[in-house]
C-alpha cells in the first residue's frame, strides 16, 4: 500500500451559533485517507458535513464563528496542514491542492476575464508573466473542451454558459497540476447532458495527470460512476467507509441502506401504479443536538437499547484487508438484529 | 381511458427582450419559450414534463394556469376555456387549478404563519372563516403528514421538506382537480424527496388529483408520470406512455437524455452518449430540427437542417419529432 496523500484524523469543526442555541458540531471526529491517484467519494445529505470537511482541509472556514478544535490533523504528504503558517499553506493551496465548487455563477469573478482567473494561479504559484501565463490559461481552455480558446480567453463569466463557467472553474484548478483536486457538487448546478461532459473531462483529466479526487456529492448515480471508494456522512460523522463496488452491493450501514432504497432510479423496472419509494422517516437532526448513542437511531429501523446509550465506533466489516470496510454500527456485533421491526 | 381534465393545444408564448442598454437599441428579439405545445391529461392521471434548463417547461407551467398570458393556443379544464375566460369566470376556475413552486423558500411568506398562509386561501374563495377554517387547517397539515401543532410556526423554523408540505397543503386547501408541481421536490434532499414523492402519490389516489410534473430529473419522473413529454428549445420532441418511453425511446435527444443520467450502480455499463455542445439560445434556434447541432443520429443527414419534422405517431401512442424516430442508433 502507498503512503496516503491526504491523511484526516480526528477532524472536529465547530461553529457558534448567533442566537447562543449552543455550538453546532459540523463535523465532528471525521478520519480518512486519501492515496495517490484515487477518487474518494463523499456522500450525505444536507447538513451532514460534508463541505465542512473540505472546506477545513483547505482552511476556507471562517474563524469565528467557526473553528477547528484541538486535536485535529490534517497531514498533506507529511506535513500538517493546521499548524502550518499563512505563507507555507498559500503555497499549497491552488498549488498543490485546488479546489472546484458547486456554483460556477458565483464563484468566478464577474469582473476579470476567464484568462486572467485561470492564469492568476501560474503567475502567484509559479513566477509566470502575464504574457506566459495568457498562453497556459488558453492551453488549459483547450485541456478541458472549450471550443475557440483564443477567443474564450478574453471573454467574461457572463458570456459563457453554465457548463463552460464549469469548465474554466476546472481549468483554474488545474492549471498548476494539484496532486488532489477536491470537488464541491461540481455538477450539481448543471442539466444531465452538461454533467455528463464535465464528468467525461473529469474522469479523463484524472487518468491523464494523475492526481487523486475527492469528490463530494448527495449523488448516488455520480459516486457510482466516478469513484474508487466512498465515505457516507451522516450527523457529522463517517458512517461507512467502503470500496464503491462493495458499498453498492452491500451497504452496511441502515442508513446507507436507506439512502440507496429512497433514490428513485432510471434503470429500475416500470413503476406499479400506484407503487412507493422506501424512505428514511424523520429528518437530519440539528448540529446543535445531536442524538445522544447512535446519532442515526431515532431514525433507524433496526435501533434497540444500546444504539441509544453507546456511540458506536467504526467497526471492522471483516471483508478484504482489516480498514477495508468500516461500518459505525453496533449492528456488526449481532447481525442476528437486522431484521425491521414490525 | 377517461376524458381529458386538462386539454392544451397549440400554445405559444414568445418573450420579447430589448437589446442594448436603456432599450436605445430598439432592435427588438423574441425568445421562442413556448413554441407550439399540445398536451392533454385524463383526469386522475400524471403526465410527466421533462427537459433541460431554459427548454420552456416552465414557461409552459405557468401559461396552462394563465400566470403569464400565452400569446397563442387555447386551454380547457373540464371543458372550459380558461384563456377565454373573463376576471370573474378565472377566479372560480383558479380554484379548481393550483401550482406548487420548487423553492420551498421563497414561495411561502416569511411573516405569515402556517395557519395564515393556508387560512388566506379559503378566506379567499370564501370556503371557510372562524371554527371551520380551523378545522380544515389541521386536516390539512395531517393530511400531509405534519403535526397540526405547526400552524403556529413561521416558515423559518421549518425544514425544506416541511415546507414544500405547507406549500402542498395550501395547493390543497381549496379542493383543486388539477395541479401543477413545477420541479416540487426538486431542492429535497433524497430521503425527505422519497417521502414527499409518496404523499404525492396517496394524496393523488385519495382525492382523484390530476397532476402536471415538471421536473428536470427523469428518474424522478419514471416513479411519478403516467406519460411523459420530452421538450427540447419550446417544443415537445417525444410523447409516450411511461413504460414506453423509458424502454424504448425513439427521439435521439430523450434516448442522449437517458442515457447521460448515472445509475447508482458501480457495475451499470457505461454506454453514456455525451451530446456536444451546449442548448443553443432559444433566441435563434437552428432551422431544421432544433436538435440537428448536437444530434449523434447516425443518419441525420442534410433535411435535418432543413426540414423541421413534425411530431408524429411512431408507434401505438407515442410521439416523436425526428426523421429517422424508427431507425436505431
Amino acid at each position: 500500500m502507498t503512503e496516503p496523500l491526504l491523511r484526516v484524523r480526528d477532524l472536529k469543526t465547530y461553529f457558534v451559533t448567533e442566537q447562543g442555541s449552543g455550538t453546532a458540531r459540523a463535523v465532528d471526529g471525521v478520519s480518512f485517507e486519501v492515496h495517490p491517484g484515487e477518487t474518494l467519494g463523499i456522500v450525505g445529505e444536507s447538513g451532514c458535513g460534508k463541505t465542512v470537511t473540505s472546506l477545513s482541509i483547505l482552511r476556507l472556514i471562517p474563524e469565528p464563528p467557526g473553528h477547528i478544535r484541538p486535536g485535529s490533523f490534517i497531514e498533506f504528504e507529511g506535513r500538517n496542514l493546521l499548524t502550518l503558517a499563512p505563507r507555507e499553506l498559500r503555497a499549497i493551496r491552488g498549488n498543490q491542492i485546488a479546489m472546484v465548487f458547486q456554483e460556477p455563477m458565483t464563484s468566478l469573478n464577474p469582473v476579470f476575464t476567464a484568462g486572467d482567473q485561470i492564469g492568476e494561479a501560474a503567475v502567484v504559484h509559479q513566477g509566470l508573466s502575464r504574457k506566459a501565463a495568457r498562453r497556459r490559461a488558453i492551453d488549459m481552455l483547450r485541456l478541458v473542451g472549450i471550443p475557440d480558446p483564443e477567443e474564450r480567453v478574453d471573454h467574461y463569466p457572463h458570456q459563457l454558459s453554465g457548463g463552460m463557467r464549469q469548465r474554466v472553474m476546472i481549468a483554474m484548478a488545474l492549471i498548476c497540476h494539484p496532486k488532489l483536486l477536491i470537488a464541491d457538487e461540481p455538477t450539481t448546478a448543471l442539466d444531465v447532458t452538461i454533467q455528463a461532459q464535465i464528468l467525461e473531462l473529469l474522469d479523463r483529466l484524472q487518468a491523464d495527470l494523475g492526481m487523486a479526487v475527492m469528490l463530494i456529492t448527495h449523488d448516488l448515480g455520480v459516486v457510482a460512476g466516478s469513484a474508487d471508494r466512498v465515505i457516507v456522512m451522516y450527523a457529522g460523522q463517517v458512517v461507512e467507509q467502503a470500496p464503491t463496488v462493495e458499498l453498492f452491493a452491500r451497504p452496511l450501514h441502515p442508513y446507507s441502506e436507506g439512502l440507496m432504497a429512497s433514490v428513485p432510479r432510471i434503470d429500475a423496472p416500470p413503476r406499479q401504479r400506484h407503487g412507493r419509494l422506501h424512505t428514511i422517516p424523520g429528518q437530519v437532526p440539528a448540529a446543535t443536538a445531536w442524538p445522544p448513542g447512535c446519532r442515526f437511531h431515532p431514525r433507524c429501523p433496526y435501533a434497540w437499547d444500546r444504539c441509544r446509550q453507546e456511540e458506536p465506533p467504526l467497526l471492522d466489516a471483516g471483508t478484504g484487508e482489516p480498514g477495508t470496510h468500516t461500518v459505525r454500527c453496533w449492528l456488526l456485533t449481532e447481525p442476528r438484529r437486522r431484521t425491521p421491526r414490525p | 381511458m377517461t376524458a381529458a381534465l386538462v386539454q392544451v393545444e397549440g400554445l405559444v408564448k414568445h418573450f420579447r427582450v430589448e437589446r442594448g442598454l436603456f432599450r436605445l437599441g430598439r432592435s427588438r428579439r423574441v425568445v421562442r419559450a413556448v413554441d407550439g405545445v399540445s398536451f392533454a391529461i385524463p383526469a386522475g392521471r400524471t403526465l410527466g414534463l421533462v427537459g433541460e434548463s431554459g427548454c420552456g417547461k416552465s414557461t409552459v407551467a405557468r401559461s396552462t394556469l394563465r400566470l403569464i398570458e400565452p400569446d397563442a393556443g387555447s386551454v380547457t379544464i373540464d371543458g372550459t376555456d380558461i384563456l377565454a375566460a373573463g376576471p370573474r369566470q378565472l377566479r372560480a376556475l383558479r380554484r379548481r387549478m393550483q401550482i406548487v413552486f420548487q423553492d420551498p423558500y421563497g414561495s411561502l411568506n416569511p411573516r405569515m404563519t402556517v395557519r395564515q398562509t393556508l387560512a388566506e386561501p379559503l378566506a379567499i374563495h370564501r370556503l371557510a372563516r372562524g371554527a371551520e377554517a380551523e378545522r380544515r387547517i389541521a386536516a390539512l397539515l395531517e393530511e400531509v403528514g405534519l403535526d397540526p401543532a405547526f400552524a403556529k410556526a413561521y416558515p423559518h423554523e421549518l425544514s425544506g421538506g416541511q415546507r414544500q408540505r405547507v406549500g402542498i397543503a395550501r395547493a390543497l386547501s381549496v379542493e383543486p382537480e388539477f395541479v401543477v408541481l413545477d420541479e416540487a421536490v426538486s431542492a429535497l434532499d433524497v430521503s425527505v424527496q422519497a417521502q414527499v414523492l409518496n404523499l404525492l402519490t396517496d394524496l393523488q389516489q385519495r382525492r382523484r388529483l390530476t397532476y402536471l410534473f415538471i421536473a428536470h430529473d427523469l428518474a424522478v419522473v419514471k416513479y411519478i408520470a403516467d406519460q411523459v413529454a420530452v421538450m427540447y428549445l419550446g417544443r415537445i420532441v417525444e410523447q409516450a406512455p411511461a413504460a414506453a418511453l423509458y424502454q424504448a425511446p425513439r427521439h435521439p435527444y430523450t434516448r442522449s437524455l437517458l442515457s447521460a443520467i448515472p445509475a447508482p450502480n458501480p457495475n451499470a455499463a457505461r454506454q453514456r452518449i455525451v451530446l456536444p455542445g451546449d442548448v443553443p439560445s432559444p433566441v435563434a434556434p437552428p432551422p431544421g430540427c432544433h436538435f440537428h447541432p448536437r444530434c449523434p443520429h447516425p443518419k441525420k443527414n442534410d433535411r435535418c437542417r432543413v426540414e423541421a419534422p413534425r411530431l408524429r405517431e411512431v408507434a401505438p401512442a407515442h410521439f416523436a419529432a425526428c426523421h429517422f424516430a424508427e431507425e436505431p442508433m
